[in-house]
């Protein structure tokens, strides 16, 4: 975005911000213009930055009180429980706040999806995002593991073992995982360390999201450029940032209610048992922002193809940019479109609850047929819809639409 | 701004999700139904209840289980069963605790202090399973919060000792229960009638001491609960009211921008 060249009023602070233009950015990111069309959908972006700081301040104060050794490490979690002034308080906002991280980023992705924010010239903003999710669902499983619990230890396990199915390696790769030839005291250290490391790559590369995104700008629900910068667009603050707050506050009041009074919905009992290297649990089932892979992984009859599959199903995403042929963003106008995304949404959710089902019988056909369906979307109705489809006409400009009234 | 119902749908799909994960496991029993006072957004223990609670841990599951993650003060602290410092320093002292080594490098017992944890059973895990026929009767600490349904599968598991049907093979050592994953258990039958005796003088009915002493472990396994209950609703009653007028401050200045044509 092109923008009038910012001159500190002072003398002081121009010698700073010709130095180090720090003031110049607090008035970049103050000024931005930003469609004035933006929905609610477009709230989830401060929405995440709120929950990444919210995860990295509980994060720090738990990992004060946290032991991450094997056979304290269940004990120092009940000891933050009971002992530590608001120690539940700060457990369940960072145990519930992944949760809730999880939902604000599906929601974001699905939005991108919907009116096509990867396009050009937004494909950097894009796959900097998929990184960004991938290393938090690292990151959320290393979390998951800390309380050393009977899912923490077995879904450690579980997941762990997938790299025993690369071929000639994979066995080594697993036991240089574990630091051991089970999942013991080394895995636990080495997770914690790890988990208190990523939060703060992934801060980088927020960092790097919102650069990207300041280039080129917000896509917006109509998805066509900013024609007329006064009349298309507002300054960031005040109107996007009060808007940005209103909807935090909405998501606030569902976390906080998720907190207070059912902080263990999400969680599963079986992690309120300590982990027993002995006792096999009946059911292992990962969390439930991971169960859409876990359903792909257990839906390919090989185990090396069902990693694969469900590496793959990340893979397409990073490259789907370049598998979306159509021209035109939003989904607003691609009426064949609008339908499949919404088949997808479904489809993503029929993932999700077959991954948490014992993968027999109708399940596991169903399941297959879901992860059939989920690389048929975008490897092959993606592509082909951009040549096959019919759009509506787009409007001239931003300003055109909002004036008729309908955002 | 007429997106609001779009929280709504946002939601809505949340809860979809997280009934569909909670559906997830096998299917259950549906577990027997009493009133919990702890449950709701003003939730909060029943005193006496909890007391009682305690009593029948005390003299009946103590025997087999620990709880080694409360301590004695916990049972004279807000929002647990707030017994008197007097009374609570009485019920620890009556307990006798491995201290030490003394500088002679022996270990010694003494009565019990405030400070101390609940006194164990047995020394170890091992040491159970061989006095239980190789069961392991399971801390106490979190049990609450480590079984489906919680507190109602505790007040179900103690009353749902019947006789196991017509054929059904039972080991020695194993007995019948309703509730029971899988229906076998080495925990006997260890509730009847009149098996402790209240000092409030309520009838000690098997149903009456297990919902007394499943509220108490759920109190054992969250002893913050009041105060979360307490602390959630003022946060939720604030963050409406700063929404609220957020809200209309948003709108207030996003008014003059669709004016400005």
């Amino acid at each position: 975005m092109s923008e009038e060249k910012y001159i500190p009023k002072s003398k002081i602070a121009q010698w700073f911000d010709s130095r180090l233009p720090l003031l110049s950015m607090a008035h970049h990111l103050r000024e931005y213009p930003t469609p004035k069309n933006l929905n609610y959908w477009w709230t989830f972006g401060g929405i995440l930055t709120f929950c990444l700081i919210t995860q990295i301040i509980t994060g720090v104060v738990l990992a004060m009180h946290y032991v991450a050794h094997a056979d304290l490490a269940f004990e120092s979690i009940e000891h933050i429980m009971r002992n530590v002034n608001y120690g539940w308080l700060l457990r369940y906002v960072h145990a519930n706040g992944a949760s809730m991280f999880f939902l604000a980023v599906y929601i974001h992705i699905f939005r991108a999806l919907f009116y096509g924010s990867y396009k050009a010239p937004r494909e950097m903003i894009w796959i900097i995002g998929m990184i960004i999710y991938i290393l938090m669902m690292a990151t959320a499983f290393m979390g998951y593991v800390l309380p050393w619990g009977q899912m923490s230890f077995w879904g450690a396990t579980v997941i762990t073992n997938l790299f025993s199915a690369i071929p000639l390696v994979g066995e080594g790769i697993v036991t240089w995982l574990w630091g051991g030839f089970a999942v013991d005291n080394p895995t636990l250290t080495r997770f914690f360390s790890l988990h208190y490391f990523l939060p703060f790559l992934i801060v980088g590369l927020v960092v790097l999201h919102i650069w990207a995104l300041h280039i080129p700008g917000n896509n917006n629900p109509i998805g066509i450029d900013i024609k007329q910068r006064s009349k298309d667009t507002v300054p960031f603050s005040p109107y996007i940032a009060v808007k940005d707050l209103y909807a935090l506050l909405i998501f606030l009041i569902i976390f906080a209610g998720i907190v207070f009074f059912v902080p263990n919905i999400l969680g599963h009992t079986d992690n309120y048992i300590k982990a027993n290297p002995m006792v096999t649990p009946s059911h292992i089932v990962p969390e439930w922002y991971l169960l859409p892979f876990y359903a792909i992984l257990r839906a390919v009859p090989s185990k090396l193809g069902g990693v694969i599959a469900m590496f793959g199903s990340l893979f397409i995403l990073i490259i789907l940019p370049w598998l979306d042929t159509s021209k035109v963003r939003s989904a607003v106008f691609r009426p064949l479109y609008k339908i499949f995304f919404w088949i997808l949404v479904a489809d993503v959710l029929a993932l999700g609850y077959l991954g948490a089902m014992v993968p027999e019988g109708w399940y596991l056909f169903f399941g297959r047929l879901a992860t059939i369906y989920y690389f048929v979307h975008f490897l092959l109705i993606m592509p082909i819809l951009g040549f096959k489809e019919k759009t509506l006409p787009l409007p001239t400009s931003i300003s055109e639409p909002v004036l008729d009234g309908k955002n | 701004m007429k997106n609001n119902y779009n929280f709504f749908l946002v939601a809505v799909s949340f809860i979809f999700f997280s009934a569909l994960n909670l559906q997830a496991s096998e299917k259950e029993i549906s577990l027997l139904k009493t009133n919990w006072s702890f449950k709701g957004i003003f939730g909060k223990f029943d005193r006496g209840e909890l007391r009682r609670g305690y009593q029948v841990y005390n003299e009946v599951c103590s025997s087999c289980h620990s709880i080694s993650e409360l301590s004695y003060r916990n049972l004279s602290e807000k929002g647990g069963p707030e017994f008197s410092v007097e009374v609570t320093k009485n019920i620890a002292a009556s307990f006798e605790v491995i201290d030490g080594p003394n500088s002679d490098g022996d270990m010694f017992t003494r009565p019990g202090r405030l400070s101390d944890k609940f006194v164990k059973p047995y020394e170890n895990i091992e040491a159970s399973k061989a006095a239980n026929g190789g069961a392991y009767p399971p801390d106490m600490s979190v049990l609450a919060k480590a079984r489906k349904g919680g507190a109602a599968y505790i007040y179900s598991l103690l009353q749902g000792y019947v006789d196991a049907p017509e054929g059904y093979d039972l080991d020695d050592g194993v007995y019948y229960n309703k509730y029971m994953p899988g229906n076998q258990i080495k925990m006997s039958n260890v509730l009847s009638d009149d098996l402790v005796e209240y000092n409030d003088g309520t009838k000690a009915t098997v149903e009456q001491m297990s919902k007394d002493v499943s509220s108490f472990l759920t109190w054992a396994a969250e002893p913050s609960l009041e105060a979360r209950h307490k602390m959630g609703f003022r946060v939720i009653l604030y963050l409406i009211i700063l929404a609220t007028l957020v809200y209309f401050s948003m709108n207030r200045l996003w008014s003059r921008i669709e004016s400005k044509k």
